[in-house]
């Protein structure tokens, strides 16, 4: 049950990133590129993305967090798994600034370019390879620097 | 590379990305974020946690085949871009969400929806410095 509804939930996500543009690199960019305004041909799309998912984001997660005992729990799990830091340090910033170029560059982010896993499209294989390695070179960067080594 | 917009698509497929983040809270709990399933992938501790986002993962990439199967045709997927910018672009957004903490999934819906002031500092940043590096890449540097 846990599995078969991950799996459907996978595809609702996976649709909705295809039906909206979020998995084409080419629309992407060009919702960044604030220059084609002057010319006619800015593509203003993803912010109708955003939009949609967080007018049905809001009033769901209200429905299902807002207003409940602290103890109640999901339907199928144990607890609700949020996130519990509300530090705002130099670490969230400039790794979200880090994201942010690296979406620039490529025009592909996690959630665009694994459901275009399923078009074949090459790109989005060596786009998410290259994401597997930069998330294995962070973890191993994060833990050197909690676990210094010893001055000699 | 010139695209059409489409604001209904968007708008639509928009909703079905914030429908699956509000499921997958009420049925298990846990924020919809591409960055945590896929860091959870690469970690072997928790089976039955590892199950969850490959079942998650499996889904997301079977998305474009159901809308094959619905509709006769796929999305087109455009790349611009060189392949060294793909793989270039994937290393820094791996570094970039581990310490971010989240991408546009978790932070730009799921966080923003919770109304976290860490997801909405993450998502500002992030968005600028996309704007940022595409005028670079594409008018400074580019052709």
């Amino acid at each position: 049950m846990r599995i078969v509804s991950a799996l459907l939930i996978g595809m609702i996500f996976g649709i909705g990133i295809a039906v909206s543009g979020m998995m084409n690199p080419a629309k992407v960019l060009n919702f960044f590129d604030l220059a084609q305004i002057a010319q006619g041909t800015w593509d203003p799309s993803l912010a109708f993305v955003m939009g949609g998912a967080l007018a049905v984001a809001i009033p769901g997660y209200r429905l299902v967090l807002g207003r409940r005992a602290p103890r109640s729990a999901p339907l199928l799990a144990n607890r609700f798994d949020l996130p519990g830091t509300r530090v705002i340090d130099r670490r969230l910033v400039l790794g979200s600034a880090t994201f942010g170029i690296g979406w620039g560059i490529a025009g592909f982010c996690p959630g665009g370019a694994l459901p275009a896993l399923g078009t074949a499209e090459p790109e989005a294989f060596l786009f998410v390879a290259a994401l597997i390695g930069g998330l294995l070179l962070a973890r191993v960067l994060q833990a050197r620097s909690l676990h210094p080594k010893p001055a000699t | 590379m010139v695209t059409d917009f489409t604001p209904l698509q968007s708008l639509g497929g928009g909703a079905l990305i914030g429908l699956a983040a509000v499921v997958l809270m009420a049925l298990h709990g846990r924020i919809l974020g591409a960055t945590g399933i896929l860091g959870g992938l690469l970690r072997f501790d928790d089976l039955a946690d590892w199950r969850l986002k490959a079942a998650l993962l499996v889904g997301m990439a079977m998305g474009p085949l159901v809308l094959l199967w619905l509709t006769g045709s796929v999305p087109v997927v455009d790349i611009p871009v060189s392949p060294l910018a793909i793989v270039l672009g994937g290393v820094v957004v791996g570094i970039g969400v581990s310490y971010g903490g989240g991408c546009t999934s978790g932070h730009g819906v799921c966080g923003n929806a919770r109304f976290s002031r860490r997801s909405l500092v993450a998502t500002v940043t992030f968005m600028a410095t996309a704007f940022a590096t595409v005028y670079v890449t594409r008018h400074l540097i580019g052709a």
